[in-house]
């Protein structure tokens, strides 16, 4: 008999007086906990399989089941955790590295959530966004240092290329292959009847998508996985992808069983061997050959698209940043270490890289100082939850923000963090045809594009309560911002005051 | 201890008024001084000021420096900078008379100047960049001192008190101008500095304000990113700095100007009243000088060599009149400091938001 030194995380909970034996859980489960014993009548879970995922929960006509954590405990220990301890039972016996998916779980500050915004009293009115107009279109890109005229005195308008936004989110970049066709689909069409932009990761375009192109943003990561020169054309900016929040330093694996068809047709490698993206660009091993790649993609593009560099939040974010700013790259997008993943290793996730709030104020600062904040937009991402953290981003010194985790959550996502196991019963991080097809792309769409109408609303009451009516006056705009509880130092790197001063 | 400005920001209410003889006919202080006072609620006794141009017709051609000390010793110093940079044509005390009201007044002294040919040559600036940045250094590096006036025959005078008191104190009725502003401060919290009164000027440029803008800190760092220190955390400054980059420096016209800080609404550029090639002009606008755009109350006026400008927040979140009588226009926070010293104007409106005034003399 085995010994199994480490305990199931969860209890399936099924209350048998509700339950009507109708099977949905087990069918709806694609880990296989719930099964039907015929012989005597009653439907079992093996809570060992169970990742969270609600999808059982959700699904239950009657109500009837519930997904508690385990309470079984070993000892107390505030050094030796349950969760430490049980990451080395796993190791002794696989030998492996551990492996997690999506943001950074542990409990690291998060600055947003001591950060608080002001509005206006007496000697300043506050603007009521149903009453006046309130704007929130946002433009990413370079502007020019100094106004041409043309040689009739007129102002030459020409412009180096523009992101145009009706507000300043975005979707980050998710792979095809790392998440499924319909979910790429939700993504793609929201983006186009919002007016803002999805990213299509380092996966390639599926065909399919093409016809989305002028709300796509096509990534070149260092697989270089579909890129070529209809893929660089379809898009509406290109982006390299230089780091992610998740991982930063090391690069991405998809495995050769989730390589079928069509996703090799995308990614253009043969069906069924291991996508592997290397943790450096083999042609960039220092900021000139960056700089040499952005001009290649430029040549390859004819300037008329905006060229996105995305790093990794890291120690000296500000310096790199500064680096990419003259690099010739329009857009730089930082994600910070809360940011999502498909897989990463656990150690990385959980340890590399640093908060997407601190790294953004001391970039925008930097390039402030720098006097160089006109030669690229920032965009920020990593993880952004809601219509306030959008706000704060912006006041900090972001021209958009991306975000990855919260409309994964529109489509059904319940953060489970076990998208490496393919299994998504939501349909969203797999290719399971039985599992991707539980994902509407007709429905899933819509979801987004009310979250993002519902943030879009949000944003203009909070700028409206600041007596702010347009969103380029709330960008950079700190003294909007107070910290609470935080130190000097905290205070110091976000350029902000504390409450009360 | 309260903090002064540029220590704290400091939320002010405000009245303004100002107004220009197209001709160019020069026209009394006591004048602007008449008008400001009918607005005496509007301020609460911690600033007033007023800027006057044409004042200097016998030294047209020097820059004359307007300067509080707080000390000899910092004039001394700047003083010292001075004549490093400058030829010094004629200094002097500013004059002033004794007022029970305006107490607490620093050395307030007077410069005519003109930049010495070797330092201008060496620094390879023009004139005007380069008595701009004179004065932000010493006003940004001289403790103790402050230029608050750096133009051409145009000088600006102010102090912490009621306007009207300032004006006697400051003696404007021996001064006569082609166009003249007042201010008349509320600020909410403040010690009462004279450096913080306004008008605020750099160069020729100054703005008087009533308003406070919910923008601030994204114009502050986005114009101090082109050498420009807003020290003192108003409103005022960073607007006075606003118009110097937009029209000095980037050679837009006034007009454009307004399109800038009070750009208008997308509504608005896609409700096909502009043509074309003004609709690309707005784009390119909002788009490149987005951080520019002021937002929240401000009524603003301008003054500049040869003329005045005035303009509301797109809303129209704070009053402004205007009116005309013969080559004269007016323009006030409220009706009743027009009336006062012209009762029958041939037009009295109420300009819209976003849409500015802008008055030069019939021969510039």
């Amino acid at each position: 008999m085995a010994i199994n030194y480490y305990q199931p995380l969860y209890e399936v909970m099924r209350d048998k007086d509700r339950c009507i034996k109708c099977r949905a859980c087990e069918r709806q489960c694609a880990n296989e906990v719930h099964s039907y014993d015929e012989e005597c009548d009653v439907m079992i879970s093996d809570s060992r399989q169970c990742v969270d995922c609600q999808r059982c929960v959700s699904i239950c006509p009657t109500n009837a089941l519930k997904i508690a954590n385990n309470p079984n405990t070993f000892r107390q220990n505030s050094n030796w955790s349950q969760q430490i301890m049980t990451e080395v039972y796993k190791q002794a016996e696989t030998g492996g590295v551990l492996l997690s998916a999506m943001g950074n779980p542990k409990e690291y500050p998060v600055y947003w959530d001591k950060i608080l915004l002001n509005a206006s009293q007496v000697t300043n009115p506050p603007i009521d966004p149903l009453r006046e107009p309130m704007e929130t279109k946002v433009f990413l890109g370079k502007k020019p240092k100094n106004v041409r005229f043309n040689k009739d005195g007129t102002i030459n308008t020409d412009l180096p290329p523009t992101l145009e936004l009706s507000t300043p989110i975005m979707f980050s970049a998710m792979s095809y292959g790392s998440i499924s066709k319909n979910a790429h689909e939700s993504l793609a069409r929201a983006a186009t009847e919002l007016g803002i932009y999805y990213n299509t990761g380092e996966g390639g375009l599926h065909k399919d998508f093409y016809k989305y192109g002028p709300n796509t943003i096509v990534q070149v990561a260092s697989g270089r996985f579909g890129v070529f020169r209809d893929y660089l054309e379809a898009g509406a900016a290109v982006e390299i992808k230089m780091g992610q929040g998740a991982k930063p330093g090391i690069g991405g694996h998809l495995p050769g069983a989730k390589i079928l068809e069509d996703i090799s047709k995308t990614r253009m490698i043969p069906m069924g061997t291991d996508a592997i993206s290397p943790a450096p660009h083999h042609d960039i091993y220092s900021i000139e050959d960056l700089r040499q790649l952005v001009f290649s993609l430029k040549e390859a593009t004819c300037y008329k698209k905006p060229v996105i560099v995305k790093i990794a939040a890291v120690h000296n974010v500000a310096a790199i940043a500064s680096g990419i700013a003259r690099s010739g790259a329009d857009i730089i997008a930082i994600d910070g270490y809360r940011g999502g993943t498909g897989a990463a290793p656990t150690r990385i996730r959980d340890n590399v890289g640093i908060p997407i709030e601190l790294a953004l104020a001391s970039v925008d600062q930097r390039l402030r100082d720098e006097g160089i904040r006109n030669e690229v937009s920032i965009v920020v991402a990593g993880s952004v939850r809601s219509s306030a953290d959008v706000v704060k981003a912006i006041a900090l010194g972001a021209d958009a923000v991306y975000i990855g985790t919260a409309a994964l959550l529109a489509l059904g996502c319940h953060l489970c963090r076990s998208c490496q196991t393919g299994r998504c019963n939501w349909g969203i991080a797999t290719q399971r045809p039985d599992l991707v097809k539980r994902l509407n792309p007709d429905i899933g769409y819509k979801r987004l594009v009310n979250l993002i109408h519902a943030w879009d609303h949000e944003i203009k009451e909070m700028m409206g309560g600041m007596g702010i009516n347009s969103v380029e006056a709330l960008r950079g705009n700190r003294l909007m911002l107070r910290g609470v509880g935080l130190t000097e130092k905290e205070l110091e790197v976000l350029g902000i005051q504390h409450a009360g001063q | 201890m309260l903090e002064k400005e540029g220590q704290i920001r400091i939320p002010s209410g405000c009245a303004i008024s100002g107004f220009i003889s197209r001709d160019g006919k020069r026209i009394g202080g006591d004048k602007i001084v008449k008008s400001i006072s009918y607005m005496h609620d509007r301020s609460n006794g911690l600033g007033g000021g007023f800027a006057g141009y044409g004042i200097y017709p016998e030294y047209k051609e020097q820059y004359a420096f307007h300067i509080f000390y707080n000390s000899n010793d910092a004039r001394v110093e700047t003083e010292r900078f001075l004549d490093r940079h400058f030829d010094v044509v004629n200094l002097s005390r500013i004059p002033t008379k004794k007022h029970p009201n305006i107490t607490n007044e620093p050395l307030i002294w007077r410069y005519f100047l003109t930049p010495l040919p070797t330092k201008l040559a060496s620094s390879q600036l023009d004139e005007r960049e380069f008595v701009a940045q004179c004065v932000i250094n010493i006003n940004d590096r001289i403790d103790g001192s402050y230029v608050f006036s750096s133009g051409k025959n145009m000088g600006v005078f102010k102090a912490v008190g009621y306007p009207e008191d300032v004006g006697e104190f400051y003696r404007l009725d021996e001064y006569a101008g082609y166009a003249w502003t007042a201010h008349g401060r509320y600020p909410t919290n403040t010690p009462g500095w004279w450096g913080g009164a306004h008008p605020f000027a750099l160069l020729d440029y100054t703005i008087v304000h009533n308003g406070e803008i919910s923008s601030y800190d994204a114009n502050r760092r986005y114009i101090e990113m082109y050498g420009y220190k807003c020290n003192l955390l108003t409103d005022t400054e960073v607007i006075t700095y606003i118009f110097d980059f937009l029209n000095r420096k980037q050679n837009l016209s006034l007009e454009d100007i307004a399109k800038i800080i009070a750009a208008p609404f997308w509504t608005e550029i896609e409700s096909g009243k502009y043509s074309e090639t003004e609709k690309k002009k707005l784009k390119y606008f909002r788009n490149v000088f987005s951080s520019l755009l002021v937002t929240g109350p401000f009524s603003i006026i301008l003054g500049f060599d040869g003329g005045l400008m005035a303009l509301n927040d797109r809303l129209k979140l704070r009053s402004m009149v205007a009116a005309e009588k013969d080559d004269m226009v007016y323009l006030a926070s409220e009706e009743c400091a027009i009336r006062a010293i012209c009762p029958d104007a041939d037009r009295v409106w109420s300009p819209r938001g976003g849409e500015p005034i802008i008055v030069t003399l019939n021969d510039k």
